[in-house]
Order: C-alpha cells, then sequence, then structure tokens
C-alpha cells in the first residue's frame, strides 16, 4: 500500500516487500537512519559483520546458496570502498546483489566531506548498475528496480547510494508491481528454429560433450533438472567449470570432472577432440580454454548464454541461443522427445571407449603418505566422512580451491561456493557464513588456506555472535600454495614472499574468538578429528597440516592446449624440468 | 641506448592479421545521470577506440538521447562492442549503421584562419567551393562554418593550413539512416 514516510522507512519497507529477512552491513554515519528504522523492526534481520567486505561475501554466499538476491547495507565513504572486491567479484560471478550505501547529505555532494567518496562512480565498474538518489520521490522505484536489474537476465550486484538529507526527507512510498523497469527486459525464451538446429546438430553429433558453467546454477534449481534430463536422454558425456559444479551430479554416470587448468584428463581431452560442444551458461574464460588457437579445433559449437556479449567473445561458436539456461533446456528436451531423436549410437559408444582410455589415466591420483597428510587426501576425507549430511561447501582461492573442486564432489546444485572469476582470497568465511544464515542447520565448511583465511578473519566474531557453525578447515601448508607452485615451474624455486612466515597459532585463534580450535598432522588421527570438529556444535578452526610442498595436477600450463597437460606422475619424475614445458609466451599470462 | 623490443601481447596473439575497420555506433540511451559515463567507462575499460563521440538528448518527453560512436577495430572487436554497450542497463538500442550501409554522417566545424591580401582571397575562394559559410570577419581573418563528412572537413582544413589555419573546432560525428524508418 501507499503511504507517507522517511526515505529510511522507504528502505526497510522496499526490503520487506522484497521478501529479504537477511542484511549484512556495518553501520555508519550516513546510514544511522536506516539502522534506526532497523531497530524498530523484528521482520529484516541484520546481521554486523566485522568488515564490509565480508557484508559482500556474506550476502554473495547467502545468493548463491539460496537462489536469492543478497543484500547489505554500509555507510558512505570507506564503507563503501570496502565493499569494492565484494562486488567485482560478484560481477563475475553473476551473483545477484542489492548494496545500499549511504552517501553524505546532497548539498555536501562534491565538497570532499567527512567520509564522502563518489560512491556511483567508483563501483560504475564493479556494479552491474547503479543509482545515486537525490529526491525521495525516486527511491521506492529504485530500491523494487535494483533488485530486478540484480535478479533479471546475468544477475549481478546493483548499487543504491542513499544521501543522509534523502532518508531523512519523507515521501509516498509505493511497493513493487508488475515490470521493474522500463526498459530492460532480457529474453528469456529462445527461437524454436535454433532449438531445433541445435537437436539436428546433437543427434549428428559422433564425439559430443556438454560443457556447462555457473550459468546453470543461477537459472535455477529447474535448470539442473533438465541438464540431467538431457544428458540421460542423450547419452552425452558432460563436464563443467568450476562455477558450475553440481548442476549435474560429481558421482552422475556421465559426469567427466571438471576442466580447464587443473581439469581432469578426461574432461580436457574430450574437449579438444571432440565434434560438437555444447556451452550452457559458460563464457570460455581463459582458465577453460588454455591456448585459444588451439581450443577444441575439429568441433562445431552452440553456445546458450544470456549475455548476449559472451558470445563469440573469446571462441567463435557455429550457433549461439541467446536465452535462459533453464528456457533453453526445456525447448531441447521437448524437442529431442517431440521429434523422437536418438543420438549416433555407433560412434557414441566408440567416443565413451575413448573416454573410459582417457579416465583410466586417473589424473587425480597422488602419491599418498603413511606420515604426512595429504592435502587431497584430507579433501577426500572430508568429502566421504559427510556424504550424509546436508552439507555446503564455501573455498578460498588457491590450491586448497582447487584440490577442494576435484576431490569434493557435489550432486545438487548450490552446495558449492566459490570465488572464479575474480579468485578472491578472503572470500570463503563470510561466504559461509552467509550461507549459513540462508541454510541454519546444514552443515558448512568453508575450505581454505592458512594464507586466504587470513584475510577476512575477522569475520571469525560475526560466526560467534550469531552462533554459525560454521568449520574452516584448512590446508595448511605454510605457503601461499598456488604462488609458490608456480613460482616452482616458471620462477626457477625462487619462492619470493610466498612464505606464510609468523602464523597465528590457529588453535589459540579460534578460542581467543570464542570457537573451538583443532590441529591434525597425522593421517592416521585425520578422520578422529574430522568427526570431532563435526560433532561440536559452533564455529571450528581446523589447523590441517598437510604436506608443504604438494603441488596441484593436473595443470595445463599457460599458453598450452586442452591435450598439452601436466599429470603428477610426471612431475615426480626427477630431472624433468617443468619450466621448460612453459614457453615464453606462456610465462606472460596469468 | 634502445629500449628492448617489448615482446607482443599474448592474448592479441590470437586474433593475428584482422583487419582494422571503422564503424559509426548510434546508440539510444536513457537521458540519465552517468549514463554517458557509462558508456564511455566501458570504452577505456576495455580498451576500445573512441575516434569520435557526440551526443544530445533527441526525445525531451521521453528522456531519450542519442550517442554516436565511431569506434575502429577488428570486426570481431566491433561485434563485442556493440554487445558489451547492450548489456548497459540505461541502454535502449545499439545499431551499427556501418553494417546497414544505409546512413547519413556528418560533422560541423568552426575553422578560425587569419591572414591578409592573397591568401584572403584564397581562403573565401575555398571556402565557396566547399560550402562554408562565413560566420565571423574581422579584416585579418575569417572564421568558416563548414558541414560535411569528416573527410570533407579534413580536406578543407589541410587546403586552410598553408592559407593561415588558426584553430579548429569539431563536433565530432552525427548519425542517421536513410529512408522513411527510424533505426
Amino acid at each position: 500500500m501507499s503511504k507517507e514516510m522517511t526515505g529510511a522507512e522507504m528502505v526497510v519497507e522496499a526490503l520487506k516487500d522484497q521478501g529479504v529477512d537477511i542484511l549484512f552491513g556495518y553501520p555508519g554515519g550516513a546510514v544511522l537512519p536506516i539502522y534506526d528504522v532497523l531497530f524498530h523492526q523484528e521482520k529484516v534481520q541484520h546481521i554486523l559483520v566485522r568488515h564490509e567486505q565480508g557484508a559482500a561475501h556474506a550476502a554473495e554466499g547467502y545468493a548463491r546458496s539460496s537462489g536469492k538476491v543478497g543484500v547489505l547495507l554500509v555507510t558512505s565513504g570507506p564503507g563503501a570502498t570496502n565493499t569494492i572486491t565484494g562486488l567485482t567479484d560478484a560481477l563475475m560471478d553473476s551473483i545477484p546483489l542489492v548494496c545500499i550505501t549511504g552517501q553524505v547529505p546532497t548539498h555536501l555532494i562534491g565538497s570532499d566531506a567527512f567520509q564522502e567518496c563518489d560512491t556511483v562512480g567508483i563501483t560504475r565498474h564493479c556494479t552491474k548498475h547503479n543509482y545515486l538518489v537525490k529526491n525521495v520521490a525516486d527511491l521506492p522505484r529504485i530500491l523494487h528496480e535494483a533488485f530486478y536489474v540484480a535478479s533479471s537476465g546475468r544477475p549481478g550486484p546493483v548499487v543504491i547510494d542513499i544521501p543522509k538529507d534523502v532518508q531523512f526527507a519523507r515521501g509516498i512510498y509505493t511497493p513493487p508491481r508488475g515490470a521493474q523497469h522500463k526498459t530492460y527486459q532480457p529474453r528469456l525464451d529462445a527461437d524454436m528454429d535454433s532449438i531445433r538446429e541445435a537437436v539436428k546438430m546433437m543427434a549428428a553429433a559422433k564425439r559430443p560433450i556438454f560443457y556447462t558453467g555457473g550459468g546453470v546454477i543461477n537459472s535455477g534449481p529447474s535448470a539442473s533438472t533438465l541438464l540431467r534430463e538431457l544428458v540421460s536422454l542423450t547419452g552425452f558425456p558432460i563436464t563443467s567449470t568450476l562455477m558450475g559444479l553440481g548442476a549435474y551430479p560429481g558421482s552422475g554416470q556421465n559426469w567427466l570432472g571438471m576442466l580447464g587448468m587443473h581439469g581432469t584428463w578426461e574432461a580436457n581431452h574430450a574437449m579438444h577432440d571432440c565434434d560438437l560442444m555444447i556451452a550452457v551458461g559458460a563464457r570460455f574464460d581463459d582458465r577453460i580454454t588454455g591456448r585459444l588457437d588451439a581450443f577444441s579445433p575439429g568441433s562445431k559449437k552452440i553456445h546458450i548464454d544470456i549475455d548476449r556479449s559472451s558470445i563469440n567473445k573469446n571462441v567463435k561458436v557455429d550457433l549461439a541461443i541467446v536465452a535462459d539456461c533453464a528456457h533453453v533446456l526445456e525447448a531441447l528436451v521437448r524437442t529431442w522427445r517431440a521429434e523422437a531423436m536418438h543420438a549416433d549410437k555407433q560412434p557414441l559408444d566408440h567416443w565413451w571407449a575413448q573416454i573410459d582410455e582417457w579416465r583410466a589415466r586417473k589424473s587425480l591420483a597422488f602419491r599418498n603418505s603413511g606420515t604426512t597428510i595429504k592435502p587431497q587426501y584430507a579433501v577426500q576425507r572430508l568429502y566421504a566422512l559427510t556424504r550424509d549430511k546436508d552439507v555446503y561447501v564455501t573455498t578460498e582461492v588457491g590450491q586448497h580451491q582447487m584440490w577442494a573442486a576435484q576431490h569434493f564432489h557435489f550432486d545438487e546444485p548450490n552446495r558449492w561456493m566459490t570465488s572464479g572469476g575474480l579468485g578472491t582470497m578472503g572470500y570463503g568465511l563470510p561466504a559461509a557464513i552467509g550461507t549459513q544464515l540462508a541454510h541454519p542447520s546444514a552443515l558448512v565448511i568453508d575450505i581454505a588456506g592458512e594464507a586466504s583465511i587470513l584475510m577476512n578473519i575477522q569475520e571469525m566474531s560475526t560466526a560467534i555472535q550469531y552462533r554459525l557453525p560454521v568449520k574452516i578447515f584448512i590446508l595448511n601448508n605454510e605457503y601461499m600454495g598456488m604462488v609458490r607452485q608456480w613460482q616452482e615451474l616458471l620462477h626457477g624455486g625462487r619462492y619470493s614472499h610466498s612464505y606464510s612466515e609468523a602464523l597465528p597459532d590457529f588453535v589459540k585463534l579460534a578460542e581467543a574468538f570464542g570457537g573451538k580450535g583443532i590441529r591434525c598432522s597425522d593421517p592416521k588421527l585425520l578422520d578422529a578429528a574430522i568427526e570431532e570438529m563435526l560433532d561440536y556444535d559452533g564455529p571450528v578452526i581446523f589447523d590441517c597440516l598437510v604436506e608443504k610442498s604438494e603441488n596441484c595436477f593436473p595443470m595445463i600450463p599457460s599458453g598450452k592446449a586442452h591435450n598439452d597437460m601436466l599429470l603428477a606422475d610426471l612431475s615426480d619424475d626427477a630431472g624433468v624440468d617443468i619450466g621448460a614445458v612453459i614457453d615464453e609466451k606462456g610465462k606472460m599470462l596469468v | 641506448m634502445n629500449a628492448p623490443a617489448s615482446p607482443p601481447s599474448p592474448y592479441s596473439a590470437a586474433t593475428p592479421n584482422s583487419k582494422i575497420e571503422s564503424h559509426t555506433l548510434s546508440v539510444l540511451v536513457d537521458n540519465e545521470p552517468g549514463v554517458l559515463a557509462r558508456v564511455v567507462g566501458l570504452f577505456s575499460g576495455r580498451g576500445y577506440n573512441i575516434e569520435s563521440l557526440t551526443v544530445a538528448e533527441v526525445a525531451h518527453a521521453e528522456h531519450r538521447s542519442r550517442i554516436t560512436i565511431v569506434t575502429s577495430g577488428a570486426p570481431e572487436t566491433i561485434e563485442q562492442i556493440h554487445h558489451q554497450l547492450e548489456r548497459i542497463v540505461p541502454v535502449r538500442q545499439v545499431t551499427d549503421l556501418t553494417l546497414t550501409r544505409r546512413s547519413l554522417e556528418r560533422e560541423l566545424a568552426m575553422v578560425k584562419v587569419r591572414g591578409r591580401g592573397d591568401n584572403r582571397n584564397d581562403a573565401l575562394q575555398l571556402a565557396e567551393a566547399f560550402r562554408a559559410r562565413v560566420v565571423d570577419a574581422t579584416t585579418e581573418s575569417f572564421i568558416f562554418e563548414l558541414t560535411g563528412k569528416p573527410e570533407k572537413i579534413d580536406e578543407f582544413v589541410d587546403l586552410m593550413r598553408p592559407i593561415g589555419l588558426v584553430e579548429v573546432s569539431r563536433t565530432g560525428v552525427a548519425a542517421i539512416s536513410r529512408g522513411p524508418d527510424p533505426i
């Protein structure tokens, strides 16, 4: 119902009308009117973070694990600038966020006032859209529009910058209704001609592969269901990007494992040798393609993406379908059925036989040890001991993230929260907090590295304050592991500043925050220690001391093609100089 | 001392020998604060070129502005620019006028020339040939106003140089599609 109220009241009213139950934030001078309104209500639960970056990542974890829009509220100046990394992360990974920032009163804008910054100017490049509200009459529309823009089309973060005088000003609040933006209306349905063309190409394929990404997860649970149906209808193999894990079950029959720089031998070889690639909600990122001019040279490519600019950006495709994944998958399943299509059986059997040969290389194998904990083994045990639980996993960024992606398997979408595009160290703990709030009774584990976790360790306080029993499982090798690995492979083993010097005692650190600390360095005691962590009803920091020099394999060296992978057994051969495998051009790549 | 030759970018190496083309994009936008910054920021952020850019409101009641951008790049880059522009929320429509091959492009220039005697007469005669109008005159100078395709203006400016060119102000290209229909 329309009624008169202050701008600050409109903000909270709009949050309620948009179904927001959790708000991450940190108060400050320029948002005090909104905090005052929050004080008088209980519908929107405010979660006080310890740093605004934490609020952004927590909102991302909440959004990614629930499919809803994540919301945060911060003050002007440093409050706003501290969210930049989180906003950029959400932009890269297409996570719907609404970030409300306070701003100095309109008459002070441009005067270099205390805690003033050009928030819309600074966030223009790291948001899908942003607003500076100069008139309270515009506020209700902008608030509702922000939720619409954040969650429709290719999702992304939206900033609403509200000067303090606008928060105090009175105006008429109107609830959300109907279409939410006058011109921005992304198309969801595909045209049937291209669907029929795609089905024809699929039926004719001899060596097909599905390559799926985060877009399938963003499209909602029905997209994953339809994807599974299409895979089982066609019998095609399927691989996924880091962001797409869980859309197709990790235990599924046709699953080849993750592809890309640290993907499996079978997934990357199948991508290289296929004759038809069906990309669904994936964007041919450089971590996926490796060397572009040698990327899947013999294949026709179908690209399904809601963002037109993803088409032909990195890789030229033969058939582009610009629409929502779930809509397209539904149409593909329906058309495949209606026209009684079937895959070309004999070549497909042959293709699977080839894939089985690649699988037999067991590219994720590692040499286990009876005396030190191998990081891969730690992840495997964590996975095995949590199989009967309702588990959500977040990660930080680095080797541990890749080992988690390789050895922890997901049978459902929205279970895996990781910073893929931006690669943000410090993402995992706040994201775990957001995930736990979206799923209060679930088991939420942040698989972390000892370097990454220190980037947002202050959020332990948040976990304690709200009794969020997140489990932080640190694979502690005392190195920024991925940096160390690249230095070993590319820079002659000169470990420049990648040793985690002067680490805290993580057990005592956990206790200092009011949580539980567990340390384990013996593989024989690992299972019992993990059980102890799982049995504890509260936040735990698990300091898992692992093999320090372990490298993450398989690996496609920079500038190399999919069939140019390094495997663990190669690296163990004495005398093989991996650095020599990567040419000068490759060294320049990141 | 010679600086070491910088190695070619491994990224650009993926698209060798693509011909660089110049394209005129017509971008209809909601006329709201910051929309020009969004468009310009896209070009700088993604490393695209701007050869010229003009912007003005074209439908006041509907708060609509038209931005005309002349950009250059390989055909696949131009295609990217087109679709990246479409991602901007207040962008309503993007048309590559160069691809439609049915567009008019005009630019306005004001050219200040200083000189006496024969130079003065030469300037006036050339101006007449180019259909440039005199919009300001003193005993030792003229300001010509000239409308046309950018190449025509380039040509006129080049001719004025030996006569006594002082300075030039140009609007950049405005463009529209031919025929009865809108873009």
